[in-house]
């Protein structure tokens, strides 16, 4: 982990209410691991004082991105920023996921929204290719499917308005797989919560390993303040760890959800 | 820094290279921070609040963004007193500065205990007492809001240890002079003020809470003048240095509360937006005596000039 103040390359609008913004930041870049995030502050942001966390979505060479949908004050904010803009940010920042070494599981990637950005790097960097399933509330809200096909994955879309891909929740493409088989297949998921508890749940059902990259509201992000934390079982019972430090990535099995 | 410049403080026996430290659970057990600098800079490293067992914390959420500041309601989460001396004092007890260990209990035994066990580690800086955590309900807050009970804790502890004791002050009290005084009888080498202060948010949408504990502490710059006037009305009551803490964002912040009365101050809430702070203020103190001539960061503490003191009387 490091505190940079970083430049940005560029800060444009992707879709609909989503942007990717580009800095160049030499010392993070080259640490990013995939799953990390980079916790950024944004300027003039005054009264709110918070940095906000982002996943980190590409790396390269001495730059790297994040894909974000401006939601609030900060995401607003940080979207009105132009390019050779500044900020400070802390990264890279917990621990990711396990990638697929050669001769091991074929993942399968499961996101909602732009829990996309999170499992690109992952896509990127996993020795097997596997099936990417994504899922939106609508055509907008399916980001970056052309990088993923790029990087010769199968793109699997489920919009619950049905304008694009099947019409539903990503599980339902994601259930469809796993009835074909389950033989040497891990899940991967990023994505709102709800979605996450879903996958960890048909994960049980068909006993295939699963890792998510849990969506918890964030303060310091280096694992002082105890803000983040989820429920996760221990040999003795359970205990809160910290999604900015033990996680964001768990295993799905070590979730304990009744407390989440 | 100028060699001629002495930044140095003493709180009893504890003594710091320089007025600035860390306000107990915006800094984990050091070892976070450690990540991004030398904590061996600061004047001393303050840790989360432990108490004898370990402890889960509360529901979420945690904590809420609110204007100029955050609420938390975190609950205490921590390892246990075995738990602190076997995960986190190896590293700690090999740092240059000294370590101000936050304690707590659900009763006067459980402070003196804590304390008794933390004495025998060998080589900590001091023990801060918690008694003003307003997000537990078996403890912590009651001890500081009754001028008995805290009289008590505080001489309990004193038995307990011969480590400098801190007693860290509740906000919430109609005057803190009559508290400040009880603590410095009992035994009580310094005082942290403030903690937090009590307080709440609520989402409109969801007519629930922001807080999953409902209400939490209230931290950050927006409680600074607080914070500022009760470490005034403190450093009028007692002898023994103050610790001043409360939003401190800058050197100048750092400075107000040092003209207040504190010898020393803690940094909190930034720590959690901009981990250097304690550094920059560490290095503006310096520039501030330079530009003013002031050979001494002792001259500053209680330098406030004010024409009517009528503001100190009981």
């Amino acid at each position: 982990m490091v505190e940079q103040t970083v430049r940005i390359i560029s800060n444009e609008r992707d879709a609909d209410l989503y942007f990717r913004l580009v800095v160049e930041a030499s010392r993070i870049a080259p640490l990013v691991q995939p799953g990390q995030f980079a916790h950024l502050r944004i300027p003039g942001l005054q009264p709110a004082l918070l940095r906000r966390p982002f996943s980190i979505f590409q790396v390269q060479g001495d730059t790297f991105s994040v894909l974000y949908k401006t939601v609030g004050k900060g995401t607003e904010a940080l979207s009105r920023m132009g390019v050779a803009g500044e900020l400070s940010v802390i990264g890279p920042l917990g621990r990711g996921f396990t990638v697929p070494r050669p001769g091991g599981e074929t993942p399968l990637l499961v996101a909602g929204g732009y829990g996309m950005a999170a499992l690109y790097l992952l896509a990127q960097r996993s020795a097997q290719k596997g099936i990417v399933f994504v899922g939106g509330r609508r055509r907008a809200d399916i980001l970056c499917e052309a990088e993923f096909r790029a990087l010769g994955w199968e793109v699997r879309v489920a919009t619950e308005d049905g304008g694009a891909g099947e019409k539903g929740l990503v599980t339902q493409p994601l259930l469809a797989a796993l009835r074909k088989g389950t033989s040497g297949r891990k899940l991967f998921a990023c994505g709102p919560t709800p979605m996450l508890r879903a996958v960890a749940g048909i994960a049980a059902e068909f006993e295939v390993p699963a890792e998510l990259s849990m969506d918890e509201q964030m303060c310091c992000g280096i694992g002082a303040c105890l803000t983040c934390v989820v429920p996760i079982k221990t040999d003795s019972g359970w205990e809160y760890q910290r999604t900015c430090t033990e996680g964001p990535v768990f295993e799905s099995s070590r979730v304990l959800w009744e407390k989440a | 820094m100028d060699a001629k410049m002495n930044l140095s403080v003493a709180i009893g026996k504890l003594k710091m290279q320089n007025p600035v430290t860390v306000a107990s659970g915006t800094f984990g057990y050091g070892v976070e921070y450690a990540q991004l600098f030398d904590l061996n800079q600061l004047g001393a490293v303050v840790v989360k609040g432990i108490r004898l067992q370990p402890v889960a914390g509360n529901r979420k959420p945690r904590t809420v963004e609110v204007s100029s500041g955050m609420l938390n309601a975190i609950g205490l989460q921590g390892p246990g007193v075995e738990g602190f001396i076997r995960k986190y004092w190896p590293f700690l007890k090999e740092l240059k500065v000294p370590t101000i260990i936050n304690i707590w209990g659900a009763s006067i035994e459980e402070y003196a205990e804590v304390a008794r066990r933390l004495d025998g580690l060998g080589g900590v800086g001091a023990l801060e007492l918690n008694v003003s955590c307003p997000n537990i309900k078996e403890g912590g807050a009651q001890f500081g809001t009754d001028v008995t009970l805290l009289s008590r804790v505080v001489a309990a502890c004193r038995k307990a240890t011969t480590l400098p004791l801190i007693t860290k002050m509740s906000p919430n009290v109609p005057s803190i002079k009559p508290y400040a005084r009880a603590a410095e009888e009992s035994g009580s080498d310094g005082l942290s003020i403030t903690n937090s202060i009590p307080a709440m948010a609520i989402d409109i949408e969801t007519r629930r809470p922001r807080l999953g504990n409902v209400t939490g502490g209230l931290t950050g710059p927006c409680i600074k003048p607080i914070a500022l006037k009760l470490v005034w009305e403190a450093a009028s009551a007692v002898k023994i240095p103050i610790i001043g803490m409360g939003g401190i964002q800058n050197a100048a912040d750092a400075i107000e509360f040092m003209m207040a009365g504190a010898t020393a101050v803690a940094i909190g809430t930034a720590n959690f937006y901009e981990p250097q702070t304690a550094l920059q203020v560490i290095a503006g103190i310096g520039d501030f005596m330079r530009r003013q001539g002031i050979r001494d960061a002792r001259e500053i503490v209680g330098a406030l000039r004010v024409e009517d003191s009528s503001g100190h009387q009981d």
